[in-house]
């Protein structure tokens, strides 16, 4: 590829080019350089296209779409990786882990591991103008989620349009514990606690999701909005870490333990 | 250390408490002192409290975060006393202008009990026993140590670096709460500050509430029936001063907020 440029705008032509470029990275489990490397003046809207242009060739290629996700959602990680806004990402059929599954690192480059709540819509959810009301109105039930994160980029160091290009470093996720009404929990003080090899490695509550985790998808709906989308019924929605991001490797057994929603647990092979 | 200099230790911390004035770290001038001689100073410093009118209602458990036991390289709790006089009302005025020196506010959850309990051999099911219920509470923690230059003895010595206190309006029975899994939630001035969660505190906080009955069982000491128990900060502490309003809210427990002015 062509050395460091400076330019406004991508063509087709370089969006199709840079999706196939990150694309290949997540496939084939290789690092790459961060995408604003080459292209410094990447915009998040050029960004997003590239993301979306992944998610069509995954498309074409047969694969199902199964839900979306928010990245960056909590301070701690704002902070933690150098970004003032959170950013979305899809999840692709083959990211579906079951409960008590194995990760297979040898199909991921550095995966780091982080509890969820995810929301199950049973309405379609549009924007602008999607508030917390009306996501808590939409949803069907939340479960505990974990999110398994691997950037595509050397060493997961990025800026906000990079990570967005790259799918919000998603990669994997796993659902367990039981679904649970909105209106049977208090969605702030959701306590987890994150066991490493059983030792407690993170710990948090709902709030740390942008003071509320329907908060997150409301966000999500407005953002998609701003590309004349929507959020339909049914969707499954991992509305971003409370807890910090913490990395595994072969060998390492994650248990998350949430107030009143059970558990999620995987082994990472 | 000898006797003499454990109560001259004891009196001058006294007096820095009533006083606000902060001492010089007892670790810079008694390089021999132990964890037993700070404990024995911490008695001192109480018993001129009892002196001057002040009934204690209960202890407190510190350095139970894995954070704070690595910054004082120590792996074990400590533990302080709680007076009549530090408690304050949820939703109340604090006054660090008259009661506190270099003031950080910690998240816990408070155990009041309704029997003795008396170690060792005290077991988690005999703390839930003899808990009464658990409270949502504020730990306004504070050093008389010069910029909180602490090592383990200094905090010791300092009954364990304690100021006030605020217990939340609602009290939950230990048996209808996850007191490991549930979430803690702390705002300053509106906004979150941190979130946590129960096993923050050595994996429990009633880990915390064994640990100190059977600590004390070692001295022929038991913990009360109707004695509160401050059983460990459940999030990273935060400095405050006049003005900040703090307000924490406890996953199946419940909240507690106080302004400090």
């Amino acid at each position: 590829m062509v050395k460091t440029q400076t330019i406004t705008s991508m063509t087709e032509q370089q969006i199709s080019e840079v999706a196939q470029h990150l694309e290949n990275a997540e496939l084939n489990a290789q690092d790459v350089v961060k995408i604003t490397d080459q292209y410094p003046g990447l915009t998040f809207n050029e960004a997003l296209d590239i993301q979306w242009a992944i998610r069509a060739r995954k498309v074409a290629r047969g694969t199902r779409i199964v839900g979306m996700k928010m990245g960056l959602t909590s301070y701690a990680k704002m902070a933690q990786m150098g970004v003032d806004k959170p950013c979305y990402g899809f999840l692709a059929d083959y990211f579906s882990i079951p409960q008590g599954g194995e990760i297979n690192s040898k199909e991921l480059i550095h995966p780091k591991v982080e509890a969820e709540i995810a929301f199950v819509t049973n309405a379609e959810l549009s924007g602008p103008g999607c508030n917390t009301g009306q996501v808590l109105t939409a949803t069907d039930f939340i479960v505990p989620a974990v999110e398994v994160i691997d950037s595509r980029y050397k060493d997961f160091k990025f800026d906000l349009p990079s990570v967005i290009a790259d799918n919000s470093s998603s990669s994997r996720f796993v659902i367990g514990g039981r679904a649970m009404s909105v209106n049977e929990v208090d969605l702030r003080t959701i306590g987890v606690v994150m066991e490493k090899n059983g030792s407690v490695v993170e710990l948090g509550a709902g709030a740390a999701v942008l003071g509320n985790p329907a908060a997150s998808v409301a966000m999500l709906v407005n953002m998609l909005a701003e590309r004349g989308e929507v959020l339909p019924a049914g969707s499954f929605v991992m509305t971003g870490g409370i807890t910090a991001a913490v990395a595994v490797e072969p060998g390492d057994a994650i248990v998350v333990r949430y107030q009143h929603l059970g558990d999620v647990n995987m082994k990472v092979v | 250390m000898d006797k003499e200099l454990i109560t001259q230790c004891g009196d001058e911390l006294y007096d820095a408490l009533i006083n606000r004035t902060t001492v010089k770290p007892l670790t810079d001038r008694f390089e021999d002192i132990t964890i037993d001689d700070a404990y024995y100073i911490s008695l001192r410093m109480v018993e001129r409290r009892v002196e001057a009118g002040a009934k204690i209602i209960g202890k407190k458990i510190g350095v139970t975060s894995k954070a704070v036991q690595n910054m004082l390289n120590v792996h074990q709790p400590d533990f302080g006393f709680l007076t009549d006089d530090m408690v304050y009302s949820s939703g109340g005025e604090m006054p660090i202008s008259s009661r506190l020196l270099q003031p950080r506010a910690e998240g816990e959850i408070a155990f009041i009990l309704k029997h003795d309990l008396a170690g060792p051999g005290v077991t988690n099911a005999d703390v839930i026993r003899a808990t009464d219920c658990v409270l949502p509470c504020f730990e306004i923690v504070d050093s008389r140590i010069e910029d909180w230059k602490i090592k383990v003895q200094d905090t010791v010595a300092d009954n364990a670096s304690c100021g006030l206190f605020v217990l939340g309006d609602s009290a939950v029975d230990p048996r209808k709460v996850d007191l490991v899994t549930c979430g803690m939630v702390v705002e300053k001035n509106g906004a979150v500050l941190s979130t946590g969660a129960g096993a923050a505190a050595l994996g429990s906080p009633v880990n915390c509430v064994t640990w100190l009955a059977n600590t004390l069982g070692k001295f022929g000491i038991s913990l009360k029936a109707g004695e509160v128990i401050l059983s460990g900060s459940l999030v990273p502490l935060e400095p405050i001063v006049a003005g900040d309003y703090m307000r924490v809210d406890i996953g199946g427990i419940g909240s507690a907020s106080v302004r400090f002015v």
